[in-house]
């Protein structure tokens, strides 16, 4: 008879499938995990700590650097929290831009899940398929504030600018000739928002391309059936949120539940899991990819129906027009308080809390009247998330600690914040 | 329920657990504190009343108020922590506290929990028990606060380097840290050694009237 050994293993912190700076140390009987102790805080930058020692618009770009896949929507909850402390409520359109870029954040967001974690389990087409769409929506966000990933667009008020009339075009290349460089840029003859629109239209068949590789692909339900089941009444009190807790089954969604932006006014479906397994999470995630663009395809008719304002109207909050600075000596000290000293909250202490991609992103902000915030405290939904990893892996084996790591969607900027 | 109920139903709830709440009109969200032993009585109750049904604790942090009102001096901690330089008063209560977020799926409700600690040795009971989420949540506030959390399973740090020294997210902690690390050439290996970056402010911090057109963050 064989002898069999105990291990114990260490995985990470640079291993491909640890999406990030993870280090597991497992407990191994064989290929079954025993026990599993996460040590995270490897990317901890302090951030919390960094906020209270800048104004409050200063921070809004280290929102953009938690969770590095889905920049904007950190951004809404910090500045969903100014507004709430001072009481003041951005333009309806400014709110509308939000949802639309919230929404096109969260297909970013899935995109990058879902080619990873098919990647981690075998499968590389996807992986290419998907980045191939995060492509066109990281120019939406380049043609908006100016950057690909971290847009710092978002501000208390509203949002930066209105959206572009014009989409940037590519250049022809040595490796684009004039044919070719017409066909890429196809879409960009009009105005972001036709951009936009051209893309959802294409956007259900790529889903569909996904689904075709995945959803009834005899491996990928091998690796996910039934891999890291976590029941409803588990799910609650380990903290879950966002696409974990309604992959097991619990209708909560924070766009229906407690709406913000302009959710209450957009029509969009809340998909569920019955299982609470890898596969079921898997689900949910795709069908929220289409009902995202469902909500995309919302926004764009309401924005293009209603221009107006996207920041509010307050001196002491948002920035005087270009114009009037030049002229106005009002405007020009204005503009010279607030991106130097900034603006001061009234004492409190609010949490505001948003449907992030991957679940419920609150800032709990503390103000003492300063200009700078007291505390500023991020819930990051990865943080809960990973906390329950000993558990939904203990039994399983090895190769199954990649596929709940994926169906976790960890990111780390978020969870060592 | 709503918030109103439930802001009416708490010291029926809580008994003498409940030291003071309050409905914060501008934000509508509702604070509580507790006294600090009976916080794990106290959670537990609001967890299992069929009228509460807190079945979620979404965030639990360390709070330090050392600072509060202050100016620059005591926030980058070169000086001593304390007293309003800054033109504001003084925080109240004692210096630490823990902040629990708890949220009610059935009812859709959110609540504010708060437990002052001592000044100190800050130490809580761990809630663990009620909430496994707690656990995390808890390190975390050990490693940055230095709270202890009495019958917590496992209380190790979280965040920060093996072998770190301090609470870094205390008032009184610098925010370039005590340490650096670099790679020594004649020893061979990597070194810790004093900062060698001066602390610097770059806006100061004032206190002055605040932004919006309703002072006190009370929404119309």
């Amino acid at each position: 008879m064989p002898e069999i050994r105990n291990y114990t293993m260490n995985f990470g912190p640079q291993h491909p499938a640890a999406h990030g700076v993870l280090r597991l140390i497992l407990e191994m009987d064989g290929e079954v995990i025993e026990r599993c102790d996460p040590h995270i805080g490897l990317l901890h930058r302090a951030t919390e700590k960094l906020a209270e020692s800048k104004p409050y618009n200063q921070s809004i770009g280290y929102m953009d650097r938690l969770d590095y896949v889905s920049m904007m929507c950190n951004e809404h909850a910090y500045v969903l929290a100014i507004e709430k402390l001072i009481g003041v409520d951005p333009p309806l359109r400014a709110r509308y831009i939000r949802v639309l870029f919230d929404e096109i954040t969260r297909i970013l967001n899935h995109c990058l899940w879902l080619g990873a974690h098919a990647l981690d389990i075998g499968a590389m087409t996807v992986f290419l398929y998907c980045f191939r769409e995060r492509e066109d929506l990281m120019d939406c966000y380049e043609a908006v504030s100016g950057a690909r990933m971290h847009a710092t667009y978002y501000r208390p008020g509203g949002v930066y600018r209105d959206l572009p009339e014009a989409m940037p075009k590519h250049a022809p290349t040595a490796r684009h000739n004039e044919a070719r460089t017409r066909e890429r840029n196809r879409d960009r003859d009009g105005s972001l928002l036709d951009f936009i629109e051209a893309f959802t239209e294409r956007f259900p068949a790529c889903v569909d391309e996904y689904e075709t590789l995945l959803s009834d692909n005899r491996i990928w339900k091998q690796r996910t059936v039934d891999i890291g089941v976590v029941t409803p009444q588990r799910a609650m009190a380990l903290g879950f949120s966002g696409p974990m807790l309604r992959g097991s089954g619990v209708e909560w969604d924070l766009r229906k539940k407690q709406p913000y932006a302009a959710y209450d006014r957009v029509d969009f479906d809340i998909p569920v899991g019955t299982n609470g397994d890898s596969y079921d999470r898997y689900l949910v995630r795709v069908e929220e990819m289409r009902q995202s663009n469902r909500i995309i395809r919302q926004c764009i008719d309401w924005l293009r129906a209603n221009p107006g304002p996207v920041m509010t109207d307050d001196g002491k909050l948002a920035p005087p027009a270009r114009e009037d600075m030049k002229g106005d000596m009002e405007a020009l000290i204005h503009h010279f308080k607030l991106f130097t000293e900034g603006y001061c909250i009234p004492a409190g202490e609010a949490y505001a809390a948003i449907e992030h991609p991957k679940g419920e992103f609150g800032i709990y902000l503390v103000s003492d009247g300063a200009n700078k915030p007291y505390r500023c405290k991020i819930r990051a939904p990865g943080f809960a998330h990973l906390a329950a990893l000993g558990e939904m892996s203990k039994g399983h084996m090895l190769a199954d600690m990649v596929a709940i790591i994926g169906t976790q969607d960890i990111v780390f900027g978020e969870i060592d914040r | 329920m709503n918030p109103d109920q439930l802001t009416d139903r708490l010291p029926s709830l809580l008994g003498d657990r409940l030291v003071s709440h309050a409905l914060a009109p501008g934000t509508g969200e509702i604070t509580c504190e507790i006294a600090p032993g009976h916080i794990v009585d106290a959670c537990r109750l609001l967890r299992d009343d069929p009228d509460t049904r807190f079945e979620t604790l979404t965030d639990l942090c360390g709070m330090d108020y050392s600072a509060w009102g202050a100016g620059d001096e005591t926030q980058g901690g070169t000086g001593s922590p304390g007293g309003p330089a800054g033109g504001g008063e003084a925080w109240p209560g004692s210096r630490f506290a823990v902040v629990y977020h708890l949220l009610s799926l059935r009812h859709n409700l959110r609540l504010r929990l708060r437990v002052p600690l001592d000044d100190d040795a800050p130490a809580v009971d761990s809630v663990v028990e009620v909430w496994p989420s707690a656990n995390w949540y808890e390190r975390e506030a050990f490693d940055l606060f230095g709270i202890i959390f009495n019958g917590h399973p496992d209380l190790r740090r979280l965040l920060t380097d093996y072998g770190f020294i301090g609470h870094p997210f205390r008032k009184d902690f610098p925010l370039t840290g005590q340490v650096e690390m670099r790679y020594d050439e004649e020893q061979g290996r990597v070194i810790y050694q004093p900062v060698t970056i001066e602390p610097r402010t770059l806006v100061p911090r004032t206190i002055s009237k605040p932004v919006g057109d309703n002072p006190g963050g009370v929404r119309d």
